[in-house]
């Protein structure tokens, strides 16, 4: 079996430098060391997995490089870079570019005035691609990467600014089974996650608000911020693994273990791996 | 998800195409879209539709959205575009420079009676005096635009050729439904016609209370069936604000009025008078003698009928002549261009117009009138009615009878106390 493969990037430039989401706030900042001492708690997990982490290399100016899984959504070999809503993130992607044109990815871009923050907002589950869409990514978007691969692409409203990527509040655990925050939707979207799903494991909204939602899932083992002891209990239940670590200072930017973490061989969930 | 039953958008209703593709079935994106639609206080109409086939193909709809004013179609529009609706990409109309008088450039835009908007600078324009078989004159500022006639073009006049940034609102998009709707076919002589003279009466006292004119578009049967004075009532009760005819119809009027006989049969006894074949000639004579209709009104020489209602409450009226018109009048404009040119002056404003017994007059009027103007037309001969609606005047309504019971009743309708 292939080895799972993860990209991450070292917190050496990471802060709170601007406030994009309800979570981040400049007045309390983050703390370099406590950050760093937990992305290597969890890089250590990872590999601990079994998985490869390759590293992109930290920038200065650029302090949210670290969540590696807003870089863009992968498919096969081929790699679509972010087109992040907001300036101060759009300054990441030739980053993003550099790297995975460097790692024998074919690199594309969506055309101008369409907005699409990667895999924080593109999930496959099964055969089809989740698409969160209204906060920053765009539907327009969504519906474009569906031409460009020939896949199914279903576009989830995004309702709750605290919620603002779709891994924040879905995860897809296997093809047919995934965690997620349903009032992070609309009915709409609990009705088409409910119609593609057929196992669907609600977070609460204590535990949604740790993140939960945010897990970074290889093979049957499921890595979870602290503070979820019911959706570990559930996720037991249905024969996974999870595993807790405390990810609490990149929570201060909104972000937790899937934003630090980019599966560059397919996520589990992904059919066509 | 069905095709929604329509609209809000009356005769000043704004609508905008857009566009929805990708996976917008099983994403619920497009229930998402035309539930926004209602919500917000639009209408919409799928104008296409396919569905992809397997489930990666995509889906396409283009929707029509509706809105009552240009506020609530901006929030729809805003609120839709997120889910991915967008408007469809339309260019400008475009727009030739006329190189000779008195004719259009080639390729030149056709109108039609229907309600029609141009887009310029991006913007859509309601297109004014909107007549059908014209071309449309851009103004130089490029910020309005106007039907105009192939005659009246002058070298340089800006028009619109093709039909690129054109949008052309059909006739189910007025509000005009709720008018004769009781009506299956638009013509039929087994109508009960009380019910159509009620209705009828509704829609003129309606456009008189809307401040609107009333147009009547008469044929000399009107005199002969004897009338007359039911048009006389109707001027005098204030229905009649615009009055279009021919020679004849002021002719036998005037002879009426004068001799008491309409082509020399006697309104009275029904029978011909002596001498009556001269009378409508010896009527046209003294009229031009005395210097037209108007100064024979003011010299006390026409002293009633349809013509002295008219010139007595300002009625303006167009008596348009013909090649067999005996005389004419000196009212009566023989040149035709000049003719349809006062009508279309006159028509502005019309929001009712009463065709009876004229078959000629009825068509060059529908030819000027847009299609949101309500016409009844009534005419003893069905093909009459039929003819004007063939010739793109759908908004008509027929009554086949003659002229004289039709119009008793309505001023009867129109004259006793309304029943609450």
């Amino acid at each position: 079996m292939r080895q799972p493969r993860i990209l991450m990037c070292p917190p050496d430039h990471y802060g709170i430098e601007y406030e994009i989401n309800p979570w981040m706030s400049r007045s309390r900042g983050a703390s370099q060391e406590r950050a760093h001492s937990q992305w290597n708690a969890l890089c250590q997990t990872l590999r601990q997995l079994g998985v490869v982490i390759e590293l992109l290399p930290p920038q200065p100016g650029v302090p949210d490089l670290v969540f590696t899984a807003n870089a863009g959504l992968i498919y096969q070999q081929r790699f679509f870079t972010s087109r992040f809503r907001h300036e101060v993130r759009a300054r990441e992607e030739p980053y993003f570019d550099a790297w995975f044109g460097a790692h024998g990815f074919t690199v594309a871009h969506l055309p101008e005035g369409m907005y699409f923050e990667g895999a924080g907002d593109a999930l496959f589950c099964g055969s089809a691609l989740f698409a969160g869409y209204r906060i920053r990514s765009d539907v327009q978007g969504h519906q474009w990467l569906g031409q460009q691969l020939t896949i199914q692409v279903l576009p989830l409203e995004l309702v709750n600014p605290h919620y603002y990527h779709l891994d924040t509040c879905f995860c897809p655990l296997a093809p047919g089974e995934a965690i997620y925050h349903p009032q992070a939707f609309d009915a709409y979207g609990c009705k088409v996650l409910e119609a593609n799903i057929p196992t669907l494991i609600p977070v609460n909204e204590a535990e949604a608000a740790r993140f939960g939602c945010n897990a970074v899932v290889v093979g049957k083992q499921v890595v979870v911020n602290t503070g979820c002891p019911q959706l570990m209990k559930d996720l037991e239940r249905r024969g996974y693994q999870p595993i807790a670590v405390e990810l609490d200072e990149f929570l201060k930017a909104g972000g937790s273990a899937k934003c630090l973490t980019i599966r560059l061989d397919g996520e589990e969930a992904a059919l066509w791996r | 998800m069905s095709q929604s039953v329509l609209p809000p958008a009356g005769p000043n209703g704004l609508t905008e195409d857009v566009e929805i593709q990708g996976h917008i079935v099983d994403s619920l994106l497009l229930p998402k879209v035309l539930d926004e639609i209602l919500t917000h206080g639009g209408n919409y109409v799928i104008k296409d539709i396919r569905i992809g086939k397997r489930q990666a193909d995509p889906s396409y709809a283009r929707i029509e959205v509706r809105a009552p004013n240009q506020a609530i179609l901006d929030e729809v529009l805003d609120s839709i575009h997120d889910h991915g609706a967008v408007p469809v990409t339309v260019q400008d109309c475009q727009v030739v420079d006329a190189d000779m008088e008195g004719a259009f450039p080639e390729g030149f835009y056709s109108t039609t009676n229907f309600r029609t908007q141009v887009r310029l600078g991006g913007e859509w324009i309601e297109v004014e005096d909107q007549e059908m078989d014209c071309g449309i004159l851009i103004d130089p500022e490029g910020g309005a635009a106007r039907c105009i006639p192939m005659t009246d073009v002058k070298r340089g006049d800006r028009i619109v050729v093709g039909r690129q940034g054109l949008r052309v609102f059909p006739s189910d998009t007025s509000a005009r439904q709720n008018l004769f709707e009781f009506m299956a076919s638009p013509v039929s002589s087994e109508k009960p016609k009380g019910v159509t003279v009620r209705e009828i009466a509704q829609a003129m006292r309606r456009t008189r209370e809307a401040g609107d004119k009333l147009l009547a578009v008469l044929g000399p049967a009107v005199v002969h069936t004897g009338s007359v004075e039911h048009i006389c009532a109707l001027i005098r009760h204030g229905y009649l604000s615009v009055l279009f005819a021919g020679n004849a119809l002021a002719t036998h009027d005037i002879e009426q009025s004068l001799y008491g006989t309409s082509l020399g049969i006697s309104l009275d006894r029904g029978l011909p008078a002596e001498e009556g074949h001269e009378h409508h000639l010896r009527a046209i004579n003294t009229i031009r003698r005395a210097g037209g209709i108007r100064a024979a009104v003011d010299r006390g020489l026409l002293r009633s009928g349809i013509m002295y209602e008219c010139i007595r409450h300002n009625v303006p009226f167009v008596l348009a002549g013909s090649i067999r018109d005996d005389g004419p009048l000196p009212e009566v404009i023989t040149d035709t261009l000049v003719a349809q040119r006062r009508m279309r002056e006159l028509i502005h404003g019309v929001g009712f117009a009463l065709m009876i017994a004229t078959a000629l007059h009825a068509i060059a009027t529908g030819n000027l009138l847009p299609a949101w103007v309500k016409v009844a037309c009534v005419d003893i001969n069905p093909a009459t009615v039929t003819k004007l609606t063939d010739r793109g005047s759908v908004q008509t309504v027929g009554v086949v009878t003659d002229a004289e019971p039709f119009l008793r009743a309505l001023v009867h309708e129109l004259t006793q106390p309304k029943s609450v």
